[in-house]
């Protein structure tokens, strides 16, 4: 067997084997509480939206931190996942298939039926930049939910029946099932959530993203961030990659949306779990964890998730202290001041005086 | 007679979209940057307006008056707080803190109001007019609001073409350091820029609140986006554009309530922005931006 050398490593190697190794010991250390009773069961309760947030950030942050630009509309690609499997979940259920096959079919056609939508919308969407793109991509996210919230879909002997305006107009035979009852959402889904489970799709996102930004494409997209049009010189398929980096970060948001959907008995797509204000909640894991750091969005989704319900006063300030995590790291990270400030006070300097003084 | 009726509410609804659009124009124009709060000032001038009225019994008027200014040092601080320290940071970090504070005013107001919808009580009694023998009502509430619109697009031309500091506000429009080399305080413009942007906010919201009667922290946030929408789609940066685009963008709105789908009518609007976006980006009235390599 190769051993692994890790002071011959490359730094990156080194840094993406300590996030694996920090999410399973966190897996590991759960297991052991959950299983030794030392874990309430609301904090259990948590272990699959820990998850699903993380994953979302993951996703996010491959968005804003490499491709450089701000979707606020990546609550709509987690809609996109939990509904298309949620579908495909009940609509299976009756045919017996196996439930981990099944399951692990829902994974994969949530995944890619939001990286479908990733790449359908980034063709418009990415032509634009900045605030415009940030906004449309919110625009994106708000008619997901809208037309999710009027889709009627249901099945009988005939077949499956699809309506935009009411249940009526489905025509159901006797023997119809509602699957999809417009603003009431999908019930009844199974729950296969489960923490192992949620670690799995985590676990996979990480390997993706570190992959995929290690590389020759993930080189191009950063380049493309960082000057457009100097990367454009050099020959690099802009559209191409852009696309790739945003479908890709859809599809991770996708996954999350499944293990979302799978979690609970009635999904319905609420401006709480799907709207803005969720793109919004995302956003402050990726902003506090550090923009481009995949570790940082995990344990800020994680620490941010768990803060409020551990310390049960501040659950009424929680959205107040997202906004203001919001404008405090922004201004810390980029205010002269700020900066200045750091300079001053950073640690580097405090250990290594002499040198710095040299330069 | 009813399709009549309805453009006249689409034109009463555009006419405070035009209002609010002339904040997001200016201040994109001026500091280039989006300001996402925009929409949450609105809300935040209604419920000056409804505390006033009905915790202090003040006249609306005067209600009216207080919001304004409580929304134009609003306005102020928050550029002043939160946006000038990041004058020369990347449009993603300014984007995020304008959505922080957008988030953070949304908050407060929940945590100070309390979630509840509250009836706002229009401050405009006026007799509604009925033309063509009774068959076309337009209520008082329309009416105001049309003409406040048209006075405040009207005035604030005036302003912008007749006066130094309209005139300091173009030029640091088309370019803050020559326009710094030629004596113009940008700070001071930048920050009246977000006065005036606010203070017609409060007028707005309380145009707004009067029309559609609820007030919630949420009130703001949806017609803060469409009217960046109407912004946009009028052409950004430009003052008869946000007219434009408003009127079209709110009759596009109440004209597909009524005739193509009442829970479809926010996709319409945002689908409508992304219509624009993609074959126009600069918008009806924009000027084109070529970039410099």
């Amino acid at each position: 067997m190769k051993k692994l050398n890790i002071k011959n490593m490359k730094k990156s190697t080194k840094s993406n084997f300590i996030t694996y190794a920090m999410v399973i010991l966190v897996f590991a250390v759960v297991q052991f509480m959950v299983s030794g009773g030392m874990m309430s069961s609301l904090m259990q309760g948590l272990l699959v939206p820990l998850c699903t947030y993380s994953i979302v950030a993951v996703g996010l942050n491959l968005c804003v931190g490499y491709l450089g630009e701000l979707s606020l509309g990546h609550a709509g690609f987690m809609c996109v996942g939990a509904f298309s499997s949620a579908f495909f979940t009940k609509y299976m259920v009756p045919s017996g298939m196996n439930e981990t096959l099944r399951f692990l079919l829902a994974i994969v056609i949530g995944t890619l039926v939001a990286a479908a939508f990733g790449y359908l919308i980034g063709i418009p969407v990415l032509r634009l930049r900045g605030d415009y793109l940030a906004i449309v991509t919110l625009a994106f996210g708000e008619i997901i939910k809208n037309v999710i919230n009027v889709m009627y879909v249901g099945r009988d002997s005939a077949g499956l029946h699809l309506s935009f305006k009411d249940k009526a107009s489905l025509n159901l035979g006797e023997d119809g099932e509602m699957i999809v009852d417009g603003a009431k959402g999908i019930t009844g889904t199974p729950h296969q959530s489960t923490f192992l489970i949620g670690v799995i799709i985590l676990l996979i996102s990480l390997v993706v993203v570190f992959h995929l930004v290690n590389s020759r494409s993930g080189r191009a997209i950063m380049a493309i961030r960082d000057n457009r049009i100097a990367a454009e010189s050099v020959g690099i398929n802009i559209t191409k990659y852009k696309l790739m980096a945003f479908s890709i970060s859809a599809a991770i948001a996708g996954a999350g949306g499944v293990l979302y959907a799978h979690n609970l008995s009635t999904l319905i797509a609420l401006p709480a779990n799907f709207g803005y204000n969720m793109s919004i909640m995302i956003l402050v894991f990726v902003v506090l964890g550090g923009i481009g750091s995949f570790r940082g969005s995990i344990i800020a989704a994680v620490v941010l998730t768990m803060l409020p319900e551990v310390l049960r006063g501040l659950a009424d300030y929680r959205m107040l202290i997202y906004a203001i995590v919001l404008i405090i790291m922004m201004l810390f990270n980029w205010a002269p001041k700020a900066i200045e400030w750091r300079q001053r006070f950073s640690l580097k300097r405090l250990f290594h005086k002499n040198t710095e003084e040299v330069q | 007679m009813s399709f009549i009726s309805y453009l006249v509410n689409g034109i009463s609804l555009g006419s405070i979209y035009a209002i609010i659009a002339l904040g997001y124009t200016m201040v994109y124009g001026i500091a280039k940057m989006l300001n996402f709060a925009h929409g949450d000032v609105i809300m935040i001038g209604c419920y000056f307006v409804f505390t006033m009225m009905t915790s202090m019994n003040m006249n609306p008027w005067i209600s009216l008056l207080a919001a304004i200014a409580g929304c134009t040092i609003l306005g102020v601080l928050i550029e002043k707080i939160a946006y000038k320290p990041l004058r020369k940071a990347t449009p993603l970090a300014v984007l995020i803190t304008a959505i922080g504070v957008s988030y953070f005013l949304q908050n407060l107001a929940l945590i100070i109001f309390g979630a509840d919808t509250k009836s706002f009580t229009s401050i405009v009694n006026m007799e509604p007019v009925r033309l063509a023998e009774g068959k076309l009502v337009i209520s008082g509430v329309t009416i105001v609001t049309v003409s406040v619109c048209l006075v405040i697009i009207l005035a604030l031309m005036a302003f912008i073409k007749k006066s130094k500091s309209g005139q300091a506000m173009l030029a640091v429009s088309e370019d803050k350091d020559a326009a710094q080399l030629m004596g113009v305080n940008v700070n001071r413009t930048i920050s009246l820029t977000f006065a005036i942007g606010s203070g017609l906010a409060a007028i707005a919201g309380v145009l707004l609140c009067s029309a559609y009667p609820t007030l919630s922290p949420y009130t703001g946030s949806m017609p803060g986006i469409k009217a960046f929408t109407a912004a946009v789609f009028g052409g950004i940066g430009s003052i008869p554009g946000a007219f434009i685009g408003g009127i079209l963008l709110g009759v596009i709105e109440i004209l597909g309530r009524a005739y193509i789908s009442s829970q479809l009518s926010d996709a319409i609007v945002f689908a409508v922005l992304i219509l624009v976006l993609l074959i126009k980006p600069t918008g009806i009235l924009g000027k084109p931006v070529h970039e410099k390599v």
